[in-house]
């Protein structure tokens, strides 16, 4: 980016730190540009602040986290524990995040012009959710606007809402203080029937679901690792499916109820100690047993150990 | 000298307390904003502090940043949009406290912005805390037998030391006491802007401020304080003006 975006006349700009790198996102947006910044976990922990800033004053932007093992400065291996950190809202109030996560690297680019239809379409940040595998494999990818992922009509044309200088018209402040008795709480049931809306955008992906009896749920790179587990299981007579989120918020909450009923287990497979599948379980509530597998700290599970271990909970009998 | 309002402020009563400097030096800002006539294309950044509200009160677009981030939204504003005018406007806590790796490289990376910095040697707004800023020996709720260089260090020189950096192009220092010093202090304002649009670099002005409540005494006594006890320890003048 550093090379290519001023040869296409555009900004780049690196910054000192990451609560300064979100600030200048924050600054750009503010005038209605189209900006992003990217980072890998301990700094996107420095840019909640600045995330929970542009949820409060409604701008868009777009943050990708290529996210590494933690707690602390942990290790720079693949992990996927910063789910809660996006999905639940890493920094202070209540706010969501349309939050992507891309399982190949071409998804890593087509969903770039998803999160930022989704950031102008609801003027919200939208974060790519990624981890260290994804971010560095190499993959094909072609080059073109993924048409079948774009959200339609959306305005990009921020000259109604941003800060453009005072010519012809009053001025304009853009701002999340908000002192006056219940303008706040005003604001932020404004915020969530917007939340609302933009559950509109969920998307996931149902691999071998139809007659399945058992699924595994899982995102990013995990997804990967369970469709080559699928293939095995399958050929080994269960009857294995995969869901796989696409959007981990909004979560396919609605699909995952839906077939609750017709499935024996739910395996959730992650890279941590056990977060979206906080989320499933809260989806089926007690209709279907969810297990969970992971790998944690930078570690990673093999198709033979999900395979194992998928052998062992989906032939359990209830 | 102008007597009417300027068009860059608006028709409306601050909250400020008697004393402060904070109108003042939001007035200042207006006449020269009016001067140069830049208004229309003039984006400010407000701090956290006692003038957040600043975009209630001057006539052109505004938005806050998180405490101490101005400089690095402002550099986001000014990047994009470089027939804009960007300035930030921030107190001591905001800008030498929390804010301080914020500005020092916004500085050193000549990012065309005007910085106002008011200088009132304590937290005003969160009620009288000591800023790197405070003097020696001044009582604040948090150096509560005064400032002692031992436990609390030093009263932070911010324009001398921004001044050492080659992105800053001009970094003065001035006085909201006396008639005298606000004429300086209006040059300085409408300096800091010249230099922005001569495309300079950072420009610098600190603005040594009042505050009355936040120092335990009234208005008057508190303005007639400044000279002599805060411009010893933070001289006034210019300390740095790099021409191209």
């Amino acid at each position: 980016m550093a090379r290519r975006m001023p040869e296409e006349g555009r900004v780049f700009v690196q910054s000192e730190s990451e609560l300064a790198a979100i600030s200048m996102v924050m600054g750009a947006a503010l005038t209605g540009a189209r900006a992003m910044t990217t980072s890998s976990s301990p700094g996107v922990s420095l840019m909640q602040e600045g995330i929970s800033y542009l949820c409060g004053c409604e701008l868009p932007a777009v943050i990708a986290n290529v996210v590494r093992g933690g707690p602390g400065l942990g290790n720079i291996m693949a992990a996927q524990s910063d789910y809660f950190q996006a999905v639940k809202g890493g920094g202070h109030g209540d706010y969501r995040l349309l939050v992507l996560a891309p399982a190949s690297v071409q998804e890593m680019y087509d969903f770039a012009y998803l999160a930022f239809d989704a950031a102008f379409a609801y003027r919200n940040p939208v974060m790519i959710l990624s981890d260290g595998l994804i971010g560095q494999m190499m993959e094909p990818v072609a080059f073109r606007a993924p048409q079948h992922l774009r959200i339609a009509g959306v305005n990009y044309d921020a000259s109604s809402w941003a800060l453009t200088g005072a010519m012809g018209r009053p001025p304009r402040s853009i701002k999340s203080l908000l002192l006056g008795d219940g303008v706040l709480e005003a604001h932020n049931r404004t915020l969530q029937e917007k939340y609302q809306r933009m559950s509109a955008q969920v998307r996931y992906e149902a691999l071998q679901t139809e007659d399945a009896e058992h699924i595994f749920v899982a995102y990013g790179i995990c997804a990967r690792i369970c469709q080559g587990a699928l293939a095995r299981l399958r050929g080994e007579g269960l009857r294995v499916g995969l869901l796989r989120p696409i959007t981990l918020w909004p979560f396919p909450s609605a699909w995952l109820r839906a077939h609750a009923a017709q499935l024996r287990h739910i395996m959730a497979v992650e890279l941590s100690c056990g977060q979206m599948v906080e989320d499933v379980r809260l989806a089926v509530g007690d209709t279907t047993r969810v297990a969970f597998h992971g790998r944690c700290g930078g570690g990673v599970m093999t198709v033979d150990e999900l395979c194992a271990e998928a052998r062992r909970v989906f032939t359990q009998e209830h | 000298m102008h007597y009417t309002r300027p068009t860059a402020l608006q028709d409306v009563a601050t909250h400020y307390c008697a004393g402060c400097g904070h109108g003042v030096a939001h007035r200042l800002i207006a006449e020269v904003v009016d001067e140069l006539g830049i208004r229309e294309r003039t984006l400010a950044v407000a701090p956290v502090g006692c003038a957040v509200l600043a975009y209630d009160y001057w006539n052109f677009d505004v938005t806050e940043a998180a405490h101490g981030r101005a400089p690095a939204v402002a550099t986001g504003m000014r990047r994009c949009n470089p027939d804009k005018v960007v300035f930030t406007y921030q107190g001591d806590g905001d800008l030498a406290a929390i804010g301080a790796g914020e500005i020092v490289n916004a500085a050193n990376r000549g990012e065309l912005i005007s910085v106002f910095f008011i200088n009132n040697a304590t937290y005003g707004m969160t009620g009288g805390q000591m800023a790197p800023t405070t003097m020696l020996h001044q009582r604040t709720t948090t150096s509560p037998r005064g400032r002692e260089t031992r436990a609390e260090g030093w009263p932070m020189k911010v324009v001398e030391m921004l001044a050492q950096l080659d992105g800053t192009a001009y970094a003065v220092r001035c006085a909201l006491d006396t008639p005298k010093n606000i004429r300086a202090a209006r040059a300085a304002i409408k300096k800091a802007f010249e230099v922005q649009l001569a495309g300079q670099g950072l420009a610098i002005v600190e603005l040594l401020s009042a505050c009355p409540v936040g120092w335990g005494m009234k208005p008057v006594e508190a303005i007639k304080a400044m000279a002599g006890t805060m411009t010893a320890q933070f001289p006034l003048g210019v300390v740095k003006q790099r021409e191209k």
